[in-house]
């Protein structure tokens, strides 16, 4: 009998979600015994053309992590959506957009200009910046072009299933692949995690004061965070009110806040605004001007709340003039 | 009315109002006769402080080109606090659309009481004149264009 074709791709990303793969270490090897992994860059040799050479539809399940943010990469995406039966997008970037995301506060060329210019640690006197076609001894290569707007996975391809995080945790991948081999999936489009806000999991869930009002928002950095007190309560951002369990609370059992990778639950259309409607409504005053005072600390509304979410947000970028 | 697809621009601005005054008062100014800019689509809603930001961006998100919130004066909130929690998360929601992008004048908040329907009209009547000074949002996802870069193949 042959074996299912599984196959695992990387898009804009951090290669933090290959690295979940390599984190099953042991159960690695029940994988590989149950599926037949045709294609995994990151780690095997098998190029753009095996997979071309695929029929379609013979790849059983595809695991795509990576935001959309380059030609090649929607390329890839179309062909590995042509390939396979099951397509998953495979993190916070493929299924939120990710910390790549953020770019849609800027443009392609605001981008390059910073990365290629204006960077302190840039020495780049001719200005070079890279182009879509480059000679050089009669041979001519071809590079992909940035896009302007940064899109999830399932902005660009059909997604039949989400696996959040950031990266997503090796039992969930796993849990995604047993799920996978015994046929007992979820209806299309869910997400494989736990459909709870964080808070639920948490193990200071208990410490949480009833009535939670603050007066001030501190960052990590400026707090000397107590270890078994609500994170929130301390006056820290946790984004655990707005964000999916599925984790187990790693961020906040290494005493951090929660910073919202797994994304929304299914009863949130942005987490961000959520968020930030939470956080907006426990300041404890009346008056305005000490209502922006403690806010004021909040140093960066859409990176704090959208952070790994902007492409999926309601209003997917920063706006651009017409 | 104008829709604003055609013809000059009309600007199209969402109103979530507050069912005990600001409703109150846009109902007021309509069995009074009162004439003011008919561009607001107005929402009801319980309490201004019902209105999630969600509400807010989904409305810019389809085509707003301005969002009105309008809730009791602070002390008078039917529920006690809705309006308060609105004026705080107007405050960190202003911010944040801010960094989108989108101007300061294409979202407001107003505290109208059922009395003060003169005050809806000016409050409806100033905004649409902002918005139309800044002209439509135009939030949508300009298309992918690389010609610029292509260099003929050789």
């Amino acid at each position: 009998m042959t074996k299912p074709k599984v196959a695992f791709y990387w898009c804009a990303a951090c290669g933090g979600c290959e690295e979940t793969v390599v984190d099953l270490a042991e159960q690695i090897l029940d994988v590989v015994a149950a599926v037949d992994i045709v294609f995994w860059p990151v780690a095997l040799d098998f190029k753009r053309k095996d997979v071309e050479a695929m029929p379609d539809k013979s790849i059983a399940a595809c695991f795509l992590n990576g935001a959309i943010r380059t030609t090649e990469q929607e390329e890839m995406a179309h062909l590995l959506r042509r390939k396979s039966q099951t397509l998953l997008a495979f993190g916070s970037c493929a299924q939120l957009g990710g910390i790549p995301g953020l770019a849609n506060l800027w443009q392609r060329e605001s981008v390059l200009e910073r990365v290629y210019q204006e960077c302190p640690s840039n020495v780049n006197l001719d200005g070079v910046r890279p182009s879509r076609q480059y000679r050089d001894n009669g041979h001519s290569v071809t590079l992909p072009t940035l896009f302007d707007t940064v899109l999830t996975l399932d902005q660009v391809v059909d997604v039949d299933y989400y696996v959040p995080g950031c990266p997503p945790t090796p039992k969930l991948l796993l849990e995604a692949v047993q799920a996978l081999l015994g046929g007992n999936l979820p209806p299309k489009g869910a997400v494989l995690a736990p459909d709870h806000a964080l808070c639920e999991e948490c193990p200071r869930k208990d410490t949480r004061p009833d009535k939670l009002m603050l007066t001030e928002f501190k960052r990590p950095h400026e707090a000397l965070i107590d270890e078994e007190k609500c994170l929130m309560a301390q006056g820290l951002l946790c984004m655990g009110p707005a964000t999916r369990g599925g984790c187990e609370a790693l961020c906040v059992k290494g005493n951090m806040p929660c910073t919202g990778c797994f994304g929304p639950t299914s009863r949130v259309k942005d987490s961000g605004a959520k968020a930030l409607s939470a956080f907006a409504s426990l300041v404890n005053s009346n008056d305005e001007k000490e209502i922006a005072g403690i806010l004021g600390n909040i140093a960066d509304p859409v990176g704090t709340f959208y952070r790994y979410s902007l492409p999926s947000s309601l209003l997917r970028r920063k706006r651009v003039e017409a | 009315m104008p829709d604003g697809n055609h013809g000059p621009f009309e600007p199209r601005i969402v109103a979530f109002f507050c069912n005990w005054c600001t409703y109150l008062a846009s109902d007021l100014a309509g069995t009074s006769r009162m004439k003011y800019a008919p561009n607001t689509r107005v929402v009801r809603v319980m309490c201004s402080g019902r209105v999630d930001p969600q509400f807010v961006l989904d409305a810019f998100a389809r085509g707003a080109d301005g969002v009105l919130i309008g809730g009791c004066h602070p002390g008078d909130c039917h529920y006690q606090e809705g309006n308060y929690k609105m004026l705080r998360r107007f405050h960190l929601l202003k911010r944040l659309l801010a960094q989108m992008g989108i101007e300061d004048e294409r979202c407001r908040l107003e505290w109208i009481s059922a009395a003060e329907a003169d005050k809806l009209k000016a409050a409806v009547n100033d905004m649409v004149e902002k918005v139309r000074a800044l002209g439509p949002l135009h939030l949508a996802i300009p298309k992918e264009e690389f010609a610029e870069e292509e260099v003929a193949v050789s």
